[in-house]
């Protein structure tokens, strides 16, 4: 169980993370959405205790990450699969973090094994992999010493669709054996498939969060009408005002029923009108973060 | 058709193994860590084969070159740790700043959070591999010695017991030295060559400016080092040279261990 209460993290004046708070619950794969430069990395390191916050607190089944006396047999993290020693090979980089966890040495083949990395990719050095493979091996890290707790930052990154596919398996097992999984992405559709809960943030701040039914269930009904014009001027009537999707139909924050019956009454023929579904969930992904992306690109 | 859900076989997490729970991770652990990962890398490597190559090539001066009366196993071994000497401490300053130039930190740290802990490990590390590097040079040294012995050479075995002492403090204290100045400035070429610059720098200082050779006698590490490879190092010697380690070693490493502990990891 993940923990995080108030979580703030000041870089001189810019909040890059202002007053977050979650829980992820053991059984369950909460996904952490947010464009790039939202402040998921940073939560994900004050997690970790890798960065010190300004304020708030997150902890780990009641205790704060840096009292976990051997956090990598409760916790497995992957943070960035990047950040290994190029001169190392795969195997010696599971290699010292047996070492360190104090696990049996035949983890290391075992979780090379279940990352789908062979003895050849094994014995050659970091340096030489591609972003896919260091990701696999940043997901045998993870999992080397047995944790009940993952935490992943971007893992798709790099990853085939038939490696994403595979990984979605995997964490989904995972949840479904008990564990914990916090997995962030800036890729809605890439967390959907695999997440129970969702935490959006943009621009430090907690734009959304719920169960994924919940979220998806309150993302408002697609319509779209013959003469989109004629159905634009009963929605601002009714005020309804809707927002456009990118194929021409208008995503409107109300049920069908009362969509419906503004239409009806105002005699316009409807084409489409059904819950917007993903669809609705990630026009709100990008209208509630598509201000914060603007500012991190002028930035 | 209905989806049957199978019993989950075993809950991640589940298995209790030493180490588990609260208790932190063994230092004797961390250290067979730091120690390993000072050697399997290729740069790691390459500087131990190198320094055992250049021991083996002073040996081969001293036998081909040197007076016959000083072909001793005492001048063999004060000769052969020279290398050491030099190479080492840039082991000792990439243990320190590999961690942060490749990045490892991120996963060395999240494994163990205890900064301080893999801080202490590394240089018990260092330490390690200080004393193993003269054992080894020692058995080189006699190796030569035999050699000299055959050849002509004196191969008096005779080693004053204070200057194996003197000897092993030199390696030990310039490897920490390394090891200080990698905590300090977390980045491998600038430390690399501050570590060379900065006290040649300053033993040039000592000698060319007048009103600063009283200080240099006290606070310059090479020059009161030297004495270290010699035998009979009297008190004065002794302290003169625990003020220049104090300053070129204690503080580096205090300010440096601080660093590493505040240091945010990205």
């Amino acid at each position: 169980m993940i923990t995080v209460e108030h979580l703030s993290k000041r870089y001189g004046s810019h909040p890059a993370v202002d007053d977050v708070s979650f829980t992820c619950e053991p059984g369950t794969v909460t996904g952490f959405l947010g464009p790039n430069g939202a402040g998921k990395s940073t939560t994900m390191r004050m997690i970790c205790g890798l960065t010190p916050p300004t304020a708030g607190s997150a902890t780990i089944d009641g205790q704060p990450y840096r009292r976990l006396g051997n956090p990598g047999r409760r916790i497995g993290v992957l943070l960035d699969a990047s950040a290994q020693h190029a001169g190392r090979t795969g195997r010696e980089v599971l290699t010292l973090a047996a070492l360190t966890m104090g696990v049996e040495r035949r983890a290391v083949e075992d979780s090379l094994e279940k990352v789908g990395l062979n003895s050849t990719a094994a014995k050659r050095r970091v340096k030489a992999y591609s972003l896919g493979m260091r990701q696999r091996l940043g997901l045998a890290h993870a999992m080397l010493g047995d944790p009940g707790i993952l935490i992943l930052d971007e893992p798709a990154n790099g990853l085939d669709p038939e490696g994403i596919y595979w990984m979605r398996g995997l964490l989904r097992d995972f949840a479904d054996r008990g564990g914990t999984v916090l997995l962030s992405s800036h890729l809605l559709r890439e967390v959907e498939a695999v997440a129970d809960k969702l935490v959006v943030i943009g621009g430090g701040r907690i734009v959304a969060q719920g169960g994924k039914d919940e979220l998806l269930a309150a993302s408002g009904t697609v319509v779209r009408a013959l003469d989109m014009a004629a159905l634009e001027v009963v929605l601002q009537r009714t005020g309804l005002p809707g927002t456009p999707t990118t194929d021409g139909g208008v995503v409107v924050q109300a049920e069908a029923e009362t969509i419906g019956r503004a239409a009806a009454d105002a005699g316009l023929v409807l084409l489409e009108l059904r819950p917007a579904g993903s669809g609705g969930l990630e026009q709100m992904f990008l209208t509630l973060t598509a201000g914060d992306s603007v500012k991190e690109a002028v930035r | 058709m209905t989806a049957v859900q199978t019993a989950p076989t075993s809950a991640p997490g589940g298995a209790p193994g030493p180490g588990g729970g609260r208790t932190g991770i063994p230092m004797a652990r961390l250290t067979v860590v730091e120690l390993r990962k000072l050697a399997d890398t290729r740069s790691g490597l390459w500087l131990l084969i190198v320094i055992g190559l250049a021991a083996a090539g002073t040996a081969v001066i001293m036998l081909a070159a040197a007076p016959d009366d000083q072909q001793t196993f005492q001048e063999l071994l004060s000769f052969g740790l020279f290398p050491a000497a030099v190479l080492l401490p840039v082991l000792g300053i990439l243990s320190m700043t590999s961690e942060w130039s490749q990045r490892t930190a991120l996963t060395t740290f999240t494994l163990t959070p205890a900064r301080g802990r893999v801080v202490v490990a590394k240089l018990f590390a260092a330490v390690l591999i200080a004393v193993a590097t003269t054992a080894a040079a020692a058995v080189l040294s006699a190796a030569a010695n035999l050699i000299a012995i055959g050849t002509g050479g004196d191969g008096s075995w005779h080693i004053d017991a204070a200057l194996v002492g003197q000897l092993l403090v030199n390696q030990v204290v310039f490897v920490l030295m390394g090891s200080a100045f990698g905590a300090l400035l977390m980045n491998s070429p600038l430390a690399i060559v501050l570590y060379l610059v900065i006290p040649t720098l300053w033993s040039v200082l000592g000698e060319m400016v007048r009103w600063l050779h009283t200080a240099a006698g006290w606070l310059d590490i090479n020059l009161t080092s030297t004495p270290l490879s010699e035998p009979g190092m009297t008190g004065e010697q002794w302290a003169r040279f625990g003020v220049a380690v104090l300053v070129w070693v204690a503080l580096p490493l205090l300010l440096g261990t601080v660093r590493v502990l505040r240091r945010e990891v990205t």
